[in-house]
């Protein structure tokens, strides 16, 4: 077994496209619930109406940044379709209709047909959408693949992470400025308690639904960097469904929810993590370790989520604040 | 607190402008700040509030009493857009408040607390007393972003903050997390930050309540000084003492209805005051004893 080559593609990951989409993505869902106390259990939604704006707006000759612009006004407006109805209620009716309007997101993507027009032509309908992506190639500037000292990537990786980092640090610049200023202690303070904050004249639905819409953007450009980088957008629960969405919770609770950088360690480590138990499982079987008679090639892709199951259960039980928490403050009794 | 503390001395000034003022349910007030017309709160089959006329008069502590389950803190939550009333109108110095939303009552001046404590637990002290202040230019999103924008406000802001602490004797507690302070603490965080917003009308339920007694002398110098500052106070009590002690007229509430009014050596006496007490469950904590004395002296 080549520990080795495990460790440099553990690394990889850590670096990797999954990384820096995840971590955009996550930073979304950490404005949502780390900050707002917003339970959105749909942010695959958002990712894949962000993806298919853009990849849909790219097919048909629309340019690159007004085809990124149609994506994060598509995720906007989803944002404020599930926001009107929901935000005035408890918080759990927000949670409902979440899964639900992604759910239903997905689906329409994938129909070939809806109310007798034909949406196939546009979405492609269950093939997706495939070689959209020309135009965010065609900008870039590497040559060849590109090797550091503990990385390497591709050409078309190598592109993809480099805009894929610079959108997460700049997201982070933002997130930090949002959340230092008055407008971040209104959102907090819906969080802790909204009736409080109404209380003392700040407008929570507002705020929520501005959280809302806010969060779902951040969505969106995870799902943009996501099918960028793979140059396809499909309509399966893996890519663009809930398990997707059970991925970015991950993250943001393995680092550590409502902390700045959390979700970005949060969505490294998860991946790197990914592929280390992938990787060591199929060593082990390799070499024999683990009998075929036990686990075979297919069964290891499952098992590592169970063993990542496991190590999630593991964390509640012994760091549930996740990395960046502080457990002072989890102590604390809302309300 | 006790019961010998000579009440009259403390309070006769405010109370003045109230002598004159006839003491039944619904009485007009010199200068009314909030006054209530025709509010019922049905719940099914329950009319929790059901209040003909009140009329709050400006610049004097009064308190609303009454047993458990009277309606008080439904009344708060009607007043203050927390709930709709299913019929009524009532106008907040002058302004209409039956179509205003929670946020937009309070922006207006008229402030509440709550009979739960609503400390937000992990914003440290000073930040739950910033939240408080009104107007801030920071609370836009994109202005926030911009930190010269608000950056001189917010000094100001947090000046106030710090002197109300202060004043409150909560200042070493500033940068602690408000969910580690004591229930009497939380209290007194609460009613700090609702002056934040510099309330003309503030409405407290049971600031007393679960107080620490050491505390609840400094919570009554605190309701004083507020109507010594020229606001209106509001407060519901159960401790009769507390009611002697610190109010200028007593509002009292029983199955959802106004069913007396008086300065408190009156409502002491009142027969109806005694009967909706002796008619509740003996869960009711007010002490009728105390009363009967208080009444009789
Ligand atoms: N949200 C509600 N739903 C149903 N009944 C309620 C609700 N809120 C209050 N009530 C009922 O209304 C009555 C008045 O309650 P409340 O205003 O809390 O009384 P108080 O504050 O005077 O003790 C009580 O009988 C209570 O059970
Ligand atoms: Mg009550």
């Amino acid at each position: 077994m080549d520990w080795g080559s495990i460790l440099a593609e553990t690394v990889n990951k850590f670096f990797g496209v999954q990384a820096a989409y995840f971590a955009l993505a996550a930073i979304g869902l950490n404005i949502h619930f780390g900050y707002t106390g917003l339970l959105n259990f749909g942010h695959a939604g958002f990712m894949a109406i962000g993806a298919y704006g853009l990849a849909i707006s790219l097919q048909n000759g629309v340019p690159l940044l007004l085809a990124v612009l149609i994506g994060l006004l598509a995720a906007t407006a989803f944002a404020l379709l599930l926001g009107a109805p929901t935000l005035r209620l408890r918080a759990d009716y927000l949670a409902i209709v979440t899964i639900a309007a992604a759910e239903i997101a997905r689906i329409l993507f994938r129909a070939t047909e809806i109310a007798g027009f034909n949406t196939r032509e546009y979405t492609g309908g269950s093939t997706g959408i495939n070689g959209f992506a020309d135009p965010f190639k065609d900008l870039n500037p590497y040559t060849g693949s590109v090797d550091l000292w503990f990385v390497s990537f591709s050409r078309n990786d190598a592109w993809t992470v480099t805009v894929g980092w610079a959108l997460v640090l700049l997201s982070v610049l933002f997130v930090h400025l949002a959340m230092r200023s008055p407008w971040g202690r209104v959102l907090k303070a819906v969080r802790e308690d909204e009736d409080a904050a109404r209380a003392l004249g700040k407008n929570a639905y507002s705020i929520k639904m501005q959280s809302l819409v806010l969060g779902g953007l951040f969505g969106a450009l995870g799902g943009m960097i996501f099918v960028l980088g793979q140059s396809s957008v499909q309509p399966t629960p893996q890519d663009l469904g809930a398990p997707k969405t059970f991925f970015i919770w991950v993250a943001v609770i393995l680092g550590g929810t409502g902390k700045l950088w959390g979700p970005v360690i949060g969505s490294m480590i998860f991946s790197a993590l990914l592929q280390f138990t992938d990787l060591t499982l199929r060593g082990f079987q390799e070499e024999g370790i683990i009998p075929t008679w036990f686990m075979d090639g297919v069964q290891v892709g499952q098992v590592r989520f169970i063993l990542m199951g496991l190590g999630l259960m593991l964390l509640m039980a012994f760091r549930p604040q996740g990395i960046f928490g502080d457990k002072r403050e989890l102590a604390l009794d809302v309300r | 607190m006790s019961a010998d503390t000579p009440t009259d001395t403390v309070t006769s000034t405010a109370a003045d402008v109230l002598t004159d003022v006839q003491q039944v349910p619904g009485s007009p007030k010199p200068d009314p700040m909030l006054t209530a017309d025709g509010i019922i709160r049905r719940f099914g089959g329950l009319t929790a509030v059901d209040v003909r006329h009140l009329e709050i008069q400006r610049g004097v502590i009064t308190a609303l009493i009454g047993p458990n389950g009277a309606g008080k803190t439904t009344f708060f939550n009607l007043m203050t857009g927390f709930d709709t009333p299913d019929e009524g109108t009532w106008n907040f110095d002058g302004v209409a408040m039956g179509k205003l939303p929670a946020h937009q009552v309070a922006r207006n001046g008229m402030v509440r607390t709550f009979q739960l404590t609503k400390a937000l637990s992990r914003l440290s002290v000073i930040e739950n007393m910033k939240l408080g202040a009104g107007h801030q230019k920071g609370e836009n999103l994109f202005r926030g972003l911009v930190k010269p924008i608000w950056g001189a406000q917010e000094r100001e802001i947090e000046a106030r903050a710090d002197a109300l602490l202060d004043r409150f004797k909560l200042a070493h507690m500033r940068e602690e997390f408000a969910g580690t302070l004591s229930g009497g603490q939380r209290k007194l965080l609460e009613m700090a930050r609702a002056l934040m917003t510099d309330p003309s009308l503030i409405m407290l339920d049971e600031p007393m309540a679960g107080v620490n007694p050491a505390l609840t002398q400094s919570l009554l110098g605190h309701v004083k000084s507020l109507r010594d500052e020229g606001r209106t106070v509001v407060f519901v009590e159960h401790d009769m003492d507390v009611v002697r002690d610190i109010s200028d007229w007593v509002v009292v509430m029983a199955e959802g209805s106004i069913i007396a009014e008086g300065p408190h050596e009156a409502i002491g006496a009142n027969q109806t005051v005694i009967d909706a007490y002796l008619g509740t469950s003996h869960d009711a904590p007010l002490d009728l004893g105390e009363i009967d004395v208080e009444g009789a002296s």
